[in-house]
């Protein structure tokens, strides 16, 4: 599809699906305030005269208060865990299961993998829409498809060698153990298992570990994106070019905002994914902030498509700092310090307020004390202090602290210490 | 010709000058002397001892970072003047000296110091028939 064709087919679809949003007591009442009216949508930049949805919005409407048709019209549910609050739930149709399946086959096919391959399944199963989403996309796309599922690395490797596996879906730590294992059990995977296709995606990981998974195992791994919000899998996906997900138009209408003042960003920047479905029939969500954070590669891609292609995510929204004025992510920081190996995987941001000014102090842990020399320690510290403000334009004091002296990174929220005084 | 030295990195405030210590004394590992420097935030505290590499290996177990590093120890008399002409030896050969401490043993003066010139450093040494600790005499010299 060509770019006036995917603008065409998108405001058709939109206006479609606005109009059968009003099925919706959620989006009724949303639209009826504002006084919109889904005749009010007469080109794709009208989309911004629509409110934004939020995650809160569908803990606020828990289970079925969005919903644009009545239950019984439904045939699946797939639930968030909700860590604070409700829980989310998103609703299916059978049409809506068969255009998932249908989104992920794409994905799949994309990759190079067709009705001759196999496809092993290592993902949770369950309300993790990661099991059954890959389950029926690549049956769709006629793949024999061994349902896996996580864990039990030794029968999985069985399976792999057994049936011939040629395509596997799992998270890069779970990659990684399967090849430890592989080698404790004396078995290449080059030479013994016809694996040559990888999937990853649902765990944050370098392009330096995709790299090396890629190597030990001797298969090319492509990203994965997706969200429960937007059925799971199948939302944006790599092409053969690994450089960038495509996310396809025809399901979705991309927007990048900025997360504080919810204004588009410029061509290009970094911001939050905003995403409206297009073809949802039981639950569509209009303009939903996916918090995540991410931007639109410009420039065509090689492959030949013409659906963006989104930037590797980098963070939560959520983790946003803002610091002088200056939208700061962890995410920018942390990326700076996994280049230099003299420093552990551990650090920590602290802000404070000192003489009335907003102040960044980074800490971070020496991992071997690779010199006698002051000089050394001191130049290590002010290359990581340019490097940082060279990508986010506040200068932080940067310490070098010993090895094991800073909380493991278990969750994201030790990662920063905010103790800066409101005014 | 020279001996190996630790160098730990200490933050200040942190404890670390004491686990080492603990480690060493559990080690049965004897200081033959130590030093420490500081920036405001850490310092790199310096230590001969009478086992290096078996302290070395002791201190990473124990996730310290630590440091192996050559550097010269030179034996003077206990005279005055002595540690004076000595550095005068090294300085009028253009050695650059990193970091330089001394202490007494004995009744003899020990000078340690450290130089990225190690070449020169051996010859100035050779020439003027200096006498040196080598590794081998740290465990037999108190
Ligand atoms: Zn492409």
């Amino acid at each position: 599809m060509s770019r006036p064709e995917i603008e065409k087919l998108q405001l058709e679809r939109l206006q479609k699906i606005v109009k059968h949003c009003m099925n919706s007591p959620f989006y009724k009442k949303r639209f009826d305030e504002i006084n919109l009216k889904p005749e009010d949508i007469k080109c794709l930049d009208d989309l911004r005269k629509i409110p934004f949805t939020t995650k809160q919005d569908l803990r606020d409407t828990y289970p079925f208060g969005i919903a644009s048709v009545p239950l019984e019209k439904c045939t699946r549910l797939h639930s968030s865990s909700g860590t604070t609050g409700n829980p989310t739930v998103i609703l299916h149709t059978e049409k809506d299961l068969q255009e998932w399946a249908k989104a992920v086959a794409r994905c799949l096919h994309m990759v190079g993998l067709r009705p001759s391959d196999v496809f092993q399944n290592s993902s949770g199963y369950g309300m993790f829409t990661g099991g059954l989403g890959f389950q029926y996309g690549a049956e769709h796309l006629g793949m024999l498809t061994v349902p896996a599922a996580a864990g039990n690395t030794k029968r999985q490797i069985k399976f792999i060698t057994d049936f011939g596996t040629t395509a596997l879906h799992a998270i890069p730590s779970y990659a990684a153990r399967l090849h430890e294992v592989m080698e404790e059990m004396g078995i290449d995977p080059r030479k013994d298992t016809k694996l040559k296709t990888l999937i990853i995606g649902a765990e944050p990981h370098s392009e330096e570990q995709r790299r090396r998974i890629e190597d030990m195992l001797g298969v090319k791994a492509y990203n994965s994106f997706g969200m429960s919000e937007m059925c799971g899998p199948g939302v944006a996906f790599e092409c053969t070019e690994q450089n960038g997900l495509h996310i396809w138009e025809d399901y979705y209408i991309v927007e990048i905002v900025n997360p504080d003042t919810l204004e588009p960003v410029a061509e290009g920047e970094v911001g939050e994914l905003v995403l409206t479905t297009l073809n949802r029939e039981a639950m569509p969500l209009l303009r939903y902030r996916t918090r995540d954070l991410t931007r639109v590669l410009p420039g065509e891609c090689p492959c030949g498509r013409h659906h963006k292609r989104l930037d590797r995510m980098k963070g939560r929204s959520d983790d946003m700092i803002i610091l002088k004025g200056v939208n700061i992510f962890p995410i920018q920081i942390e990326t700076i310090l996994l280049q230099f190996k003299e420093l552990s995987t551990d650090y920590l941001i602290t802000l404070e307020t000192k003489e009335s000014n907003d102040d960044m102090t980074i800490d971070v842990e020496l991992n071997d004390m690779f010199t006698d020399d002051y000089g050394r320690l001191q130049s290590l510290a002010k290359e990581i202090t340019r490097q940082i403000k060279d990508e986010i334009l506040v200068t932080p004091h940067v310490r070098l602290v010993s090895k094991g002296s800073l909380p493991k990174s278990e969750g994201k929220a030790v990662r920063v210490k905010d103790l800066r005084k409101p005014f | 010709m020279t001996v190996h030295q630790l160098s730990v990195f200490a933050e200040n405030k942190s404890g670390t000058i004491q686990r080492v210590l603990d480690l060493l004394k559990e080690g049965n590992i004897q200081i033959i002397a130590s030093t420490i420097a500081d920036t405001t935030d850490y310092g790199i505290y310096r230590i001969i001892c009478s086992e290096p590499t078996r302290a070395y290996e002791t201190l990473r177990a124990a996730g310290i970072s630590v440091n192996l590093t050559d550097v010269f120890a030179i034996i003077l008399e206990n005279e005055v003047g002595k540690a004076a002409d000595t550095i005068k030896l090294f300085s009028d050969a253009d050695i650059d000296i990193s970091y330089l401490y001394s202490f007494m043993l004995g009744n003899k003066g020990i000078l340690i110091f450290r130089t990225k010139d190690s070449e020169k450093a051996h010859e100035i040494i050779i020439l003027n028939k200096l006498n040196f600790v080598a590794e081998k005499d740290l465990s037999t010299l108190i």
